[in-house]
């Protein structure tokens, strides 16, 4: 259970939970778990007992900014969810918890701190043939009060990206091969990806996401196999401040997670406007 | 007149007219439950699967395959890697339902924006672009027997 999170070595194990310990916890009335996908049709087609879809496009996002839900859109969303100030969240997905650790990046900007990831996420889940169901849980509404959303901590902006980059900072860019190279925007009859030019913010290091993830079951690599590919392949300093990006910073909030929580990096922000707002924006430099 | 293939016509004109997301996502889900019938068989492809089959962008891992048909026209096969990927089934197993057997002419007109009636609106702009890259793929392979 918890004590092989915490085996393996990780900075703060206290960011994820294991599948044997919420398949006991299902009916506790401090625990919330929140299923987020990348694909909008599995929750739906069965999901942990329980469990409440946060949809990051219907839930986390302004409908007409490009920004995320404001303080009394946070406060509704807790409240329609069921959820106090004091419950423990844990969130899982698809995509070896792509989108879970995106809602949980968004729930760190209004200080929503206990809170964690199911290791190994919905495929684990799946893979222990435990309980599914279809029935869509229902909770009475709370009052929850939230902070006003944090924008310093954990996430950057353009133009503190470009800073950074000017006093030579560490970046990440996590996105395939493919899309760091550029190349993916030359492909013929390739959709298009949202931005103009291919390429990566110059400087930045090229650790695509799921190299985090043990293929055969979706959870987290051991610390010393991140420590291996984060800094003893790619030379990052965990004491130094650190960027991460991919498309539009869904990818990226995993990587956050693992650099922050798993590896203790003490200062990770992840920039959200990501490749759809660098690759676009005027006299931004690019490399390739 | 439509042209695009009736068929698909149809379930575009279908799904377009569900306002309720829970039952547009409870008929797609029924619709990628018959993905196995529409699954890459082992004569036509075998894993690993050649580069060019991958659908672009897509992050289910879709692979698509055309099979000339004596008519002339085309019989469309998938595979899913993701198994999680059912949003990738329903669009595979919606294009072959629609588009195996029709005239090249009309399944090469297919826009790759159909995913939006079906899948409504507001799917996410990285779903979107995989799905259209199934789209892209399928029309694709009928553009190239039209020369």
């Amino acid at each position: 259970m918890a004590s092989q999170i915490e085996e393996r070595g990780y900075a703060h194990p206290e960011g994820l939970i294991a599948t044997e310990w919420v398949a006991a916890h299902l009916n506790d009335s401090q625990v919330r778990v929140v299923e987020s996908n990348e694909d909008p049709l599995l929750y739906p087609s069965g999901h942990i007992p329980g469990a409440v879809q946060v949809d990051w496009t219907h839930d986390l996002n302004d409908p007409l900014r490009r920004d995320y839900l404001n303080r009394a859109g946070f406060e509704a969303l807790m409240s329609r969810i069921g959820v106090t100030p004091e419950m423990l969240i844990v969130f899982y997905g698809d995509k070896n918890n792509w989108w879970a650790t995106y809602a949980f990046w968004v729930f760190q900007l209004f200080g929503h701190s206990n809170a964690k990831i199911m290791d190994g996420g919905r495929a684990k889940w799946e893979k222990e043939s435990r309980e599914l169901t279809r029935e869509v849980p229902s909770f009475a509404t709370t009052q929850y009060t939230a902070p006003e959303r944090d924008d310093r901590v954990i996430r950057a902006f353009r133009e503190q990206v470009l800073k950074h980059l000017e006093k030579q900072g560490q970046l990440v860019d996590v996105r395939s091969p493919a899309e760091y190279s550029g190349e993916k925007l030359h492909m013929p009859e390739y959709p298009q990806e949202g931005a103009l030019r291919g390429g990566h913010i110059p400087g930045a290091k090229s650790v695509p996401w799921a190299r985090a993830i043990n293929p055969d079951d979706g959870t987290f690599k051991s610390a010393e196999e991140l420590r291996q590919i984060y800094e003893g392949e790619q030379g990052l300093n965990p004491q130094a401040e650190t960027i991460a990006y991919c498309r539009i910073g869904e990818r990226s909030s995993h990587t956050w997670f693992v650099l922050k929580y798993l590896l203790g990096f003490s200062d990770v922000r992840n920039y959200d406007g990501s490749w759809t707002e660098w690759g676009n924006s005027v006299g931004l430099p690019i490399e390739r | 007149m439509t042209d695009i293939p009736e068929k698909l016509a149809d379930v575009i004109a279908d799904m377009g007219s569900i306002t309720d997301r829970n039952e547009r996502a409870e008929l797609l889900i029924e619709t990628a439950d018959r993905f196995d019938s529409v699954r890459v068989p082992s004569d036509v492809a075998t894993k690993p699967y050649a580069e060019a089959n991958r659908a672009p962008a897509c992050e289910s891992e879709a692979f698509v395959w055309a099979v000339d048909q004596p008519d002339g026209t085309l019989k469309y096969y998938f595979d899913v890697l993701n198994p999680q990927g059912l949003s990738a089934m329903a669009m595979c197993v919606i294009l072959d339902e629609t588009l195996s057997g029709q005239p090249l002419e009309q399944v090469a007109e297919v826009k790759s924006d159909i995913v939006f009636p079906l899948f409504g609106k507001d799917i996410s702009m990285g779903k979107g672009a995989g799905l259209m890259g199934i789209v892209t793929l399928v029309q694709h392979e009928a553009k190239k027997r039209l020369g």
